[in-house]
């Protein structure tokens, strides 16, 4: 069975790709441009089409199935697939299959389940990095400002530290709000 | 507080969804609205069809290709209200005038006789956003009253306005349909003219529209009357000029178009620039939020898509699929959503389509509506309902 994904995150693409071989599907290209998709999906027929719904180019994929024109007209997952639940848990994944060759469905399911499972893991593990990222940014700024304060103030860390917290409380504001307008308005002065 | 949430597309034209939340005109009715940009017309569908959104922002023909099952997951969807009429954009890349010998400010008719008389030496391509959208069905109408066949003569290609850029610096495409304001930006940086509206192709053609899953508008009654009611009040507030400054503003915010305000602000006073050169052309209601009966969602304009369907292949007509496209359209909401608010209402859900070359006098249980215009290109008229 030859699967094309169609993904413009090539990171997350590697994975599907990763994930499909060792399943047992070593024949998965990844399509990650937009330019002339239609023609560049006939040239390299494929048996099923993994996109991530997320894509503007979906719209042109959707194309598709109206042209009578085409020969292989692919097949949405969602037409006769019935399970109403399995749809709801492909489009919240953000991810869409597309049957080709008449393809047994039954064939395709353990491709679909896989990709939905790896698409919802890459979600989980990017805002994992997002707050990992804001976390580290956060503490950052707080940093500087301690620094600030420090040398202006001349206190030690510890009560630069308290005095950030104290005047967060008493506004009813985040400890890195605070730092974020003493770093701004020190970068002010220092122009 | 209920939170309804809803699904758009980042143009000109979700203008109505977004006053209904910023101006506060649905908190007004005790509802709480999220607004979700989406970057695809099928996932917007998809989204709405399997409950992620409880309404949305949908391409006129698109609610009734999902219930014709033509497209898209399953669902059964209503349409209760048109967000508007019209807005879209006829475009020639630069590149293509040139090629065919026509200066940047070519009319209609120039250019349909160089595509009739096969001067590229190959079919001209067109864009347009989503296989079933007002954009193609009007397209093809405008392409055959000019004696073209849009099946022979031309290539219809879906290219998604983020990535029509692209296509013309490419060449892929040759013109697009397009809904504002990807055309003007197009013509800001130099590479289309704009060289027809919609509304001179079909004035009176439903543009977007509000769908919902039948199911959830019935188990959710009372807060689908008042997010009518929001609706008809925030189409009410973006028609009105003394406004188009706030809602230019408005719509340019990152989280909505992300674009400049000025670019906006043609499209909703319909004063366009339309060749790169910089040539000005006003287009009389070349969007209508609320005008009369514009946001009534009307059978007969359904039925026309309909036929429009038929007439190019995509469907065969059997009473059954009238039916469905019948049903579709929810008229009797709009209604009895909308009557409290002592407004003129039609009377009938059908009208026949494109009589009307100026805003005329019509029955309502007020007695103080007016409709159309609504003349096609071509002249032609569409009763839906010759025999009843």
């Amino acid at each position: 069975m030859k699967i094309v994904v169609i993904d413009l995150q090539s990171e997350r693409a590697g994975l599907i790709k990763e994930a499909l071989v060792e399943a047992g599907f070593p024949d998965v290209v990844v399509v990650a441009e937009t330019e002339r998709l239609l023609e560049r999906l006939g040239e390299l027929d494929p048996d099923a089409i993994l996109i991530d719904l997320e894509a503007p180019s979906r719209d042109m994929l959707e194309q598709m199935f109206e042209i009578s024109r085409q020969v292989k007209r692919p097949v949405a997952m969602f037409v006769d697939d019935g399970g109403e639940s399995a749809i709801a848990a492909a489009v919240e994944a953000g991810v869409g299959a597309y049957v080709v060759n008449g393809l047994a469905k039954a064939r395709i399911k353990p491709v679909m389940d896989l990709a939905i499972s790896r698409y919802n893991a890459f979600t989980r593990l990017q805002t994992e990095l997002d707050t990992a990222k804001a976390a580290l940014a956060e503490r950052k700024l707080i940093d500087r400002a301690k620094g600030i304060l420090m040398k202006m103030r001349g206190i030690e860390e510890e009560e630069a530290y308290k005095l950030l917290r104290k005047t967060a409380m008493n506004q009813n504001r985040k400890i890195a709000e605070i730092a974020e307008s003493i770093v701004t308005t020190a970068e002010l002065f220092h122009q | 507080m209920t939170e309804i949430r809803i699904g758009f597309i980042p143009l000109v034209d979700a203008a109505p969804l977004v006053a209904l939340k910023e101006i506060g005109f649905a908190r007004e009715e005790g509802i709480e609205v999220s607004l979700h940009r989406e970057t695809s017309w099928s996932n917007i569908r998809d989204k709405l069809a399997v409950g992620l959104y409880d309404g949305s922002h949908l391409l006129a023909p698109m609610a009734l290709a999902t219930n014709l099952g033509l497209a898209g997951p399953p669902a059964d969807l209503i349409v209760p209200y048109v967000l508007n009429l019209n807005g879209d954009v006829l475009c020639a890349t630069s590149a293509f005038l040139e090629a065919v010998g026509l200066p940047p400010d070519a009319g209609a008719k120039d250019i349909a006789a160089r595509i009739r008389a096969g001067v590229l030496g190959r079919p001209v391509t067109f864009g347009v956003p989503f296989f079933f959208s007002t954009h193609h069905f009007l397209l093809r109408y405008w392409l055959a009253s000019e004696g073209i066949d849009p099946a022979r003569d031309v290539r219809i290609e879906v290219v998604p306005p983020p990535l029509m850029p692209e296509a013309i610096s490419n060449g892929v495409i040759d013109g697009m349909m397009v809904g504002e304001p990807w055309g003007s930006v197009a013509v800001d940086r130099g590479v289309a003219s704009i060289f027809l509206s919609a509304t001179e192709i079909w004035a009176g053609a439903p543009e977007k529209v509000f769908g919902m899953r039948r199911s959830w508008a019935e188990a959710n009654a009372g807060a689908v009357q008042g997010l009518l009611r929001a609706l008809y009040r925030a189409s009410s507030w973006v028609q009105d000029p003394s406004n188009r400054v706030t809602l230019s503003e408005l719509l340019a915010r990152e989280a909505y178009l992300d674009l400049s305000a000025e670019v906006i602000e043609r499209a909703l006073s319909g004063e366009l620039t339309r060749t790169p050169q910089g040539l000005q052309g006003k287009i009389d209601r070349f969007v209508v939020f609320q005008d009369g009966a514009s946001s009534f969602p009307w059978l007969s304009q359904a039925l026309w898509l309909l036929t429009q369907m038929e007439r190019w292949g995509f469907v065969s007509a059997t009473p059954e699929l009238q039916r469905v496209v019948r049903n579709t359209m929810a008229p009797n909401l709009y209604r009895e959503a909308l009557t409290p608010l002592g407004i003129a209402i039609p009377s009938a859900n059908s009208k026949v389509e494109g009589a009307l070359h100026e805003s005329t006098p019509a029955a309502s249980a007020l007695g103080r509506l007016f409709l159309g215009p609504d003349a096609f290109c071509d002249g032609a008229i569409f009763d839906p309902v010759p025999n009843e």
